[in-house]
């Protein structure tokens, strides 16, 4: 009797799995087929969305942590794309030390790691706030970001950064669309695999503690600062990789990138797709671009149906297209 | 369960069918501007001027059949960068253009004419495009982004003035401004202000200035932040002893109406206006009135401009966009009567023209627009051209 | 650097301060009484200035306009309210964040379509279009002056409207525990939807005083609308007080920052440097400041409850 339904439930939630990893598959050499190869740079842009958007679900949806800055990790990770690149053009040295570089294996884990340990500074000193205190100190470290960014003369400042070609990796050719989309499935994957598994291990039991009754994880010993400043890390660290991926798959990198607005369309994409799902945000992302994508062809006054949509699906939609897609009584 | 997940594929195969190309014959024109939210009366100029081109055709260019794809960047470079994807790979247009904003035009160009498709700038002509970075494919019809500041900066050191105020937002296009202004001005500088940029409120650049005691104020603040400057410039009382000098995009005719008195009476430098004596920008005045209800701004002349430029150059090749070089060279020579008068092409593929001192005032039917008052610079070229290698 | 321009740059720096503290008041007192974030508090501005500009504009008078807006703003938000705030008060404030962010988009694009893409005009009042002497040599225009006056005079309303009234009573009552007051008996409804109309009518108020400084056009309402979060963030949340002086703060802090900055920068580095390097940290400077008061407070300066 308990069992039967479980049954079923999974395999739902195991048949919009595979289906959603089918149709990534087999997108690109369809798009290809119909002559219509705008769609594999259009999916690209989803799956690189889909990782920022599921970084931020990590401290969102697990941790509980309302960040409106999100998009300061995004930007960043695309900087140390679009800095490093601009050197390695130039054959000179970033602050005369380092050397710049277009090599993704240098240069992607170099943002990584930039954005991760902005999001550490970020984090060690927003994460003394909470509630909405949090939500604003977010938002403005982010514009801080922004108007430095802005200003700085020496990478465009506002103009932002052309870059001439994509990132590197010896034996692919990352300037073709379907190669690069597949490195970002590949990568996208690689972070859910690890995201589930990070979210079911003790570390993540922990985080989720710590959003359901953080005096209680206090009272059973657990330094729970510690353990939400190390989730607030990583997810800055992915979502730099996202900003990475953007900057190449683009070429281009710009303050706009984590204006306050971005900020706000990577919360939304979590929402639409689903919080604390991981893979909803995907979904999330793909409803949200192709939404844009369809409304700003069809109206100049888009936004006009975006905003009664975005308040519908806060209103009704609670569970996100992927709730919504598995089915009611997958509550996690 | 099924069927939720073929509605995911109906989703997606649905958003996949929408910009359906269509059209045999013709050319296709991709305008990427900005439609929507802050900024968007630019680009709704610079459309408006472009259907106008090619309405008055009958929807033909130079005797060609033309279809337009206009999209909305909500000035974001990013969604810029996508519908210029979108436009070359999936619409496969000829020619674009459309973009109102260096940094999205800096997004955007170089991969786009990198890959051998032709842009026309109807608007932002930032430096690194007329110089370092220029492109064969690449055509400029309104001006290099310093050209206005020259002007002024020339216009400036003419009347003698010798201790100036300048003032631009802190960003790449603000300080090309100032650069460019004191390219032409070499006297006293009584003080150099970066604003941050979308700043609303200028009570304290205005004390600075006061007390900084200057005979002129030349500043580039375009948009919203002009407007804002502008009223309280002159509600500090400041505007009869201090004059002030700015480009002409502080004082288009998008701009005036919210401004009122407080722009009366002050000079800009622009490349056209309405009062330019010819043939081509007499019917452009007048057919953009009868069409739109509103008096054309510069942007509106541009965007006509990059119109009937395209226009010359189908004629020349009849519509046959196969031998892009014949086409390029039809376009570097643009043969079609600028509503601005002298108009040829530099060798950066960025004008050579005339420019002019404007001046506010308000026409019989009280409205507020400008008047031309004097030509500060005949056949005036860039300065970045000579770093422009093709 | 004379003392009469710190003294003068100190003045519109208050100024600025007390032109915040409009609008941070009503966000504030949403915030305090029914734990709502409102974002859209940004586009109620937006509002009362377009339809004070508008009315201005028909009738020829400055304060048939101002009179306008605050009904106006105060029936947008009302209705706002009722349809579909009201729905979020027991939600998650990530909730109210998305929901009435798309509320932005959707007034912004409203606007827009119904007065469209291009600022619109409005003047100051002919009264108030000289200036005052009041540093001398330096002549401040009399329209700042009445906005600081104007300021100065909602702020002891609100102060004798919370502690001195029956309403006031009820607003404090309820923003210590709702649940409490609704057993006594107060339509909370009601007043919730009165004290948000109350918020609105005040930032349209601050809209309506702003149309003849600030370019009246649409997304008028974002850029202030982060300086009014900085503002009531930095005085805590819900607390009048804390926006009173939050918005000062913020007033000088930026308006200090952007005047003397530069100047203070030039005497340590070259002037280009010392230019640009200010200008910058001079865009920055209120979110340093409000990151600092957080490290030190994190719950901000006059903490309201909890």
């Amino acid at each position: 009797m308990v069992e039967l339904p479980d049954i079923g439930r999974i395999s739902r939630r195991q048949a919009v799995h595979l289906g959603a990893l089918l149709f990534l598959l087999l997108m690109p050499p369809a798009a290809l087929a119909l002559d219509e190869p705008f769609y594999v740079s259009l999916g690209s842009r989803i799956l690189i969305y889909g990782l920022a958007a599921a970084s931020l679900d990590l401290i969102l949806g697990f941790g509980g942590m309302v960040s409106f800055g999100h998009a300061a990790f995004f930007g960043a990770g695309g900087y140390v794309v679009g800095i490093l690149f601009q050197h390695g053009f130039e054959g000179s040295d970033f602050l005369g030390l380092i050397p710049g570089s277009d090599a993704a294996l240098i240069v992607w884990p170099a943002a990584m790691l930039v954005a991760g340990l902005l999001a550490l500074a970020i984090g060690a000193v927003s994460l003394r706030t909470g509630g909405v205190y949090f939500i604003m100190i977010t938002l403005a470290f982010a514009q801080m970001l922004y108007f430095f960014f802005v200003s700085l003369e020496a990478y465009g400042g506002d103009d932002g950064l052309s870059l001439y070609g994509r990132s590197r990796i010896p034996g692919l050719d990352l300037s073709g669309d379907a190669t690069f989309y597949y490195i970002c499935l590949a990568l996208l994957l690689i972070f859910l695999g690890l995201g589930v598994r990070l979210t079911g291990s003790r570390f993540g039991m922990v985080v989720l503690g710590v959003r359901e009754n953080e005096r209680r994880m206090v009272a059973l010993g657990f330094p729970t600062y510690r353990y939400k400043l190390a989730c607030f890390s990583i997810a800055g660290a992915v979502a730099g990789l996202a900003g990475a991926l953007i900057a190449n798959q683009t070429e281009f990198v710009s303050p706009s990138l984590m204006h306050w607005t971005r900020s706000g369309e990577i919360l939304v994409m979590v929402i639409l797709g689903g919080m604390g799902t991981l893979l909803g945000p995907v979904f999330g992302a793909a409803a949200f671009l192709m939404l844009e994508e369809v409304l700003s062809t069809w109206t100049e006054h888009w936004m006009v149906v975006l905003g009664p949509v975005l308040i519908f699906v806060v209103l009704f939609a609670r569970r996100g297209i992927y709730g919504w897609l598995v089915g009611r009584e997958d509550e996690p | 369960m099924r069927r939720k997940i073929q509605f995911a594929f109906a989703v997606a195969a649905a958003a996949g069918l929408l910009p359906a190309p269509a059209l045999a014959d013709g050319i296709k024109i991709g305008m990427i501007t900005t439609l929507s939210g802050g900024g968007s009366s630019l680009g709704i100029d610079i459309r408006d001027g472009f259907d106008l081109a090619l309405k008055q055709g009958g929807g033909q260019l130079g005797g060609v059949q033309v279809e337009l794809i206009v999209s909305d960047d909500g000035r974001k470079p990013e969604t810029a960068k996508q519908i210029a994807d979108r436009m070359v790979k999936s619409d496969k247009v000829d020619i674009m253009t459309g973009i109102v904003w260096s940094n999205l035009a800096m997004a955007v160009v170089p991969a786009v004419t990198r890959g051998g498709t032709f842009y026309i700038s109807p608007n932002a002509g930032p430096s690194a495009l007329a110089g370092k970075m220029c492109n064969e494919n690449y055509f400029n019809v309104a001006w290099q982004n310093d050209n206005l500041h020259e002007a002024m900066g020339q216009h400036v050191a003419d009347k003698g003035y010798n201790n100036v105020y300048i003032m631009a937002p802190n960003y790449p296009a603000g300080r090309d401004a100032l650069a460019g202004f004191k390219r032409f001005y070499k006297g006293g500088i009584a003080g150099e202000v970066y604003t941050k940029l979308g700043q609303k409120d200028y009570a304290a650049e205005i004390s600075a200035l006061r007390a900084a005691k200057p005979d002129a104020v030349f500043f580039f603040l375009p948009g919203g932040m002009g407007i804002n400057f502008l009223k309280q410039y002159a509600q500090a009382g400041l505007k009869e002893s201090i004059p002030l000098f700015g480009p002409a995009f502080s004082f288009d005719e998008t701009i005036l109406k919210p401004v009122g008195d407080a722009a009366l009476g002050v000079f800009n430098s622009s490349q056209w206006n309405a009062d330019i004596e010819n043939a081509a920008n007499r019917a452009f005045v007048a057919d953009f009135i009868a069409e739109y209800g509103r008096r054309p701004s510069l942007y509106a002349s541009q965007g006509y401009d990059a119109a009937r430029l395209i226009g010359s150059a189908l004629a020349a090749v009849k519509g046959d966009m196969s031998d892009k070089s014949a086409f390029r060279l039809a376009l570097t020579k643009a043969e079609f009567e600028s509503v601005r008068g002298n108009f040829r092409f530099g060798a950066n593929h960025h004008p050579i023209q005339d420019i002019y001192v404007r001046q506010v005032y308000r026409d019989e039917n009280g409205e507020l627009t400008n008047k031309i008052v004097g030509k500060v610079f005949s056949d005036h070229q860039d300065a970045y051209a000579k770093d422009c290698i093709m | 650097m004379s003392t009469l321009l710190v003294l003068e740059q100190v003045l519109n720096g208050l100024q600025l301060g007390v032109m915040l503290f409009l609008l941070a008041a009503g966000l504030t007192l949403v915030f305090g009484i029914m734990d709502l974030i409102n974002l859209a508090h940004g586009s109620l501005y937006m509002v009362g200035a377009f339809v004070a500009a508008t009315v201005a504009q028909w009738t020829g008078s400055f304060m048939l306009g101002l009179l306008a807006a605050l009904p106006a703003a105060a029936l947008a938000g009302m209705a706002v309210e009722v349809v579909t705030l009201r729905h979020l008060y027991e939600r998650s404030h990530l909730d109210q964040v998305l929901a009435t962010f798309g509320l932005i988009l959707f007034f912004n694009e409203m606007v827009r379509i119904v007065w469209g893409p291009r600022a619109i005009f409005m003047d100051v009042p002919q009264a108030l279009s000289g200036t005052v002497e009041i540093v001398p040599g330096a002549p401040y225009p009399m329209y700042r002056l009445a906005i600081i006056l104007t300021g100065i005079a909602i702020a002891a309303f609100l102060y004798v409207l919370i502690t001195r009234t029956r309403v006031g009573m009820l607003i404090r009552a309820g923003a210590s525990n709702r649940e409490m007051i609704g057993a006594l008996g107060v339509n909370v409804k009601l007043l919730y939807t009165l004290v948000f109309g109350l918020g609105a009518a005040l930032a349209g108020l601050a809209g309506a005083m702003a149309g003849p400084i600030f370019a009246v056009e649409v997304g008028m309402g974002e850029g202030i609308l982060i300086l009014t979060f900085v503002v009531i963030v930095i005085g805590g949340i819900g607390s009048v007080r804390g926006a009173l002086v939050g918005a000062l703060l913020v007033g000088l802090v930026d308006t200090l920052g952007r005047a003397f900055l530069p100047t203070l920068l030039r005497l340590v580095a070259d002037p280009a440097t010392a230019d640009g390097v200010g200008a910058s940290l001079a865009s920055m400077s209120i979110y340093i400041l409000m990151a600092a008061v957080l490290i030190w407070r994190p719950r901000g300066l006059f903490p309201a409850y909890g």
